[in-house]
């Protein structure tokens, strides 16, 4: 897997982590230290120890922190999270980064069902693989998995990036609205009005951006092909039921 | 002068009638299903069906205008650190921005905040008419997830997770490209003008075990202060209403058939779910069985229209009581003064229910800006408060003319039922009997 060092990007050089050990203090203790951070607060740096696949870890972070999880965590870790960095160091259980709003969620394992749903913004990446539903309904996120993605990724997607490097599972982007799918492996098929397009170079640009954004390296954007949405559901009309 | 034999008066089918033969011409015309709002129109068991039963020798009534009954309910108390107080037990029902236009969404803020009780936001996130003029906002989490974020979800009163609603239990939405004006798209995150559906099933969790760890993240994320209703349509209330307790809900919201929508298939509206009178038992057992009744409040919609419709579902249990349609009525919605442009529209004031297509003479359930200005928020908010007082007022002088002090200390006993199949539904004997159909092997 490419290197990746999104974590130290909020942390001051050799400035101490506020430590939350999860195997002594409770999940609603860490949560509402993290939501009773002023603006400006220079705990910049947190450390959570001993999730043990807890749900709802670091949800509803809304200042520039940096939050290292050593560990796997359950449903939810980072849900809503709007402006944090997180870095999971194990797996994460499903929707991680749901409804994100802005900052980073970088998940050192594999993300279960609908990593990033319904996300608006910020970026998520999955170094491992993700499961089915990957970017569900997402609006605007930016998700980037350095494997493969289950069945019925991008199901409904309306904006922002999908950046597959590996494989994507059956019925890719179905019923998808106006977000940008990037597959660099094999698509096993494409759902509902989802269909392959021209890699003009704005969308090379575009993507290369979001591989170094995502401290992707050694991969190129010409590798990948570009999915999104042909527009002929937009309108309902009878003689495309056939397709639903 | 020649003899003809008398003629049979023209007799119409019962089954086919006028209604069906004109939905086989139309869909046979277009090659699509009717798509419309509003809820179940057929006629149903209902709470027309049952009556009260007045105070009499061995139960005294409490003097009108003198005696004191309280109205007021609070809800969310299970779980939640500020849990919501009403003075009247008649909420507002979840209803969209840009299914609703805005100033049609702050006249219900408004009229709600006048009668101190709270409104809710719909499918289309918050929008500052709303929040501004609600003292008291619910906010609804979709499974769209349209405009949803935590800033909205920590300054709303309370959450309500939407699992399904009376009128397409199990279906989703669709808003014509027609009401997708530039600032509905931008809130949904769609372009303009294609049409917009709203997902049936929430895209990150399914089932009860997951439902309980979604409420779990709304509760974190908000540090536990906010009630969260699960809203579920009238399919399976005693299961739904069981599973939404287990999975952490603090108030279940029970929506009957008759519940309005903004634009759903006909033939889904009319033929899936139950009548809101059929819900309301199982619910309430759901709640007895399990030792959470009062302590878990319920909340009915589907159909309420008056005072002695909200009497009588709180006579059978429930906490309080939702209004959408009547809400919109009260507004001014399918006003006869608009007839003239109701005929052009090929319907009837009273009858018009294509609100999904935004051409509403009444200026309600449109994103047009001319149609809209019909709308004064300040004058509608005002109609709504008086609507809403006349309806607690009538549920009062029921309440005392059964000797009880509270809208909640009305019990089934104080019921019967006109019909067999409303005694059945009800659960409270058929009027000049003793009998329960159902009860006792009976």
């Amino acid at each position: 897997m490419p290197a990746i060092n999104l974590s130290k990007a909020a942390r001051e050089p050799g400035q101490a982590s506020r430590v939350f050990d999860l195997a002594e203090m409770s999940l609603r203790e860490l949560n509402q230290a993290l939501h009773d951070l002023a603006p400006g607060s220079n705990e910049t740096a947190w450390e959570v120890l001993h999730p043990r696949g807890s749900h709802s870890v670091a949800v509803g972070v809304d200042q520039p922190v940096a939050i290292d999880v050593r560990g796997s965590v359950g449903y939810y870790c980072g849900g809503m999270n709007d402006g944090g960095t997180i870095t999971v160091h194990g797996s994460a259980g499903p929707g991680v980064g749901e409804n994100m709003m802005s900052g980073q969620i970088v998940v050192k394992g594999d993300a279960s069902q609908y990593a990033g749903a319904t996300g608006r913004g910020g970026l998520l990446v999955i170094q491992g693989n993700a499961s089915s539903r990957c970017g569900i309904s997402m609006k605007g996120i930016d998700i980037v998995v350095h494997g493969n993605i289950g069945h019925m990724s991008a199901f409904m997607a309306q904006s922002g990036n999908l950046v597959v490097l590996g494989d994507a599972g059956d019925a890719l982007g179905d019923s998808i609205y106006e977000a940008r799918l990037f597959v660099r492996g094999k698509v096993e098929s494409l759902g509902a009005d989802c269909i392959a397009k021209e890699m003009r170079p704005e969308h090379l640009e575009l993507l290369q951006g979001l591989l170094d954004r995502a401290g992707v390296t050694g991969v190129k954007a010409a590798e990948f092909k570009r999915y999104g949405s042909a527009r002929t559901l937009y309108n309902f009309n009878i003689d495309n039921a056939d397709a639903y | 002068m020649t003899y003809r034999n008398p003629p049979t008066t023209p007799r119409k089918s019962a089954t086919f009638d006028d209604y069906t033969l004109s939905e086989i011409r139309r869909a046979a015309a277009t090659g699509i299903y009717d798509i419309r709002g509003a809820g179940a129109k057929r006629k149903l068991p209902h709470f027309d069906d049952l009556l009260f039963l007045g105070a009499s020798i061995s139960r005294y009534p409490l003097e009108g205008y003198r005696e004191r009954c309280d109205t007021s309910v609070v809800l969310g108390s299970r779980y939640a650190k500020k849990p919501i107080e009403l003075k009247i037990p008649i909420t507002i029902a979840g209803m969209s921005f840009g299914s609703l236009s805005g100033p049609a969404k702050e006249a219900l803020g408004r009229g709600a905040t006048l009668s101190g009780t709270s409104t809710t936001t719909g499918d289309g996130g918050m929008t500052e008419e709303e929040r501004g003029h609600s003292k008291t906002l619910v906010y609804q989490y979709l499974p769209s997830r349209y405009g949803m974020n935590p800033r909205d979800l920590r300054r709303a009163d309370a959450i309500e997770v939407v699992v399904g609603q009376g009128a397409k239990p199990g279906g989703g939405g669709m808003l014509l490209g027609q009401k997708i004006s530039d600032r509905v798209a931008e809130m949904r995150t769609l372009p303009k003008g294609i049409d917009q559906r709203s997902a049936s099933r929430h895209p990150d969790w399914t089932g009860p075990d997951d439902l309980e760890i979604k409420i779990l993240e709304l509760r974190e994320i908000t540090d536990w202060e906010k009630p969260i209703y699960v809203k579920v349509g009238g399919a399976r209330p005693y299961y739904d209403t069981a599973l939404a307790v287990k999975a952490g809900a603090d108030v279940v919201v029970v929506d009957g058939m008759q519940g309005g929508t903004a634009a759903t298939q006909e033939v889904f509206i009319e033929n899936v779910g139950q009548p809101t009178l059929a819900c309301i038992r199982p619910a309430v057992q759901a709640l007895q069985d399990l030792g959470m009744h009062r302590k878990v409040q319920l909340i009915v919609s589907g159909g309420i229209r008056n005072g002695a419709d909200v009497a009588k579902a709180l006579a059978l249990g429930v906490d309080a009581v939702s209004i959408g349609t009547a809400a919109l009525v009260a507004l001014g919605d399918n006003d006869p003064r608009w007839e003239a442009e109701y005929n052009e529209l090929g319907t009837t004031a009273g009858a018009y229910d294509d609100w999904h297509e935004g051409r509403d003479p009444a200026g309600i359930t449109t994103q047009d800006p001319e149609l809209m200005k019909r709308v004064d928020p300040i004058a509608a908010g005002r109609r709504l408060a008086n609507y809403l007082k006349v309806m607690t007022l009538e549920a009062q002088t029921i309440a005392r003319a059964c000797g009880k002090n509270s809208l909640h200390n009305l019990e089934p006993e104080d019921l019967v039922a006109l019909t067999i199949e409303a005694a059945a539904m009800a659960g409270v004997p058929l009027a000049g009997t003793n009998w329960i159909p159902g009860k006792n092997g009976f």
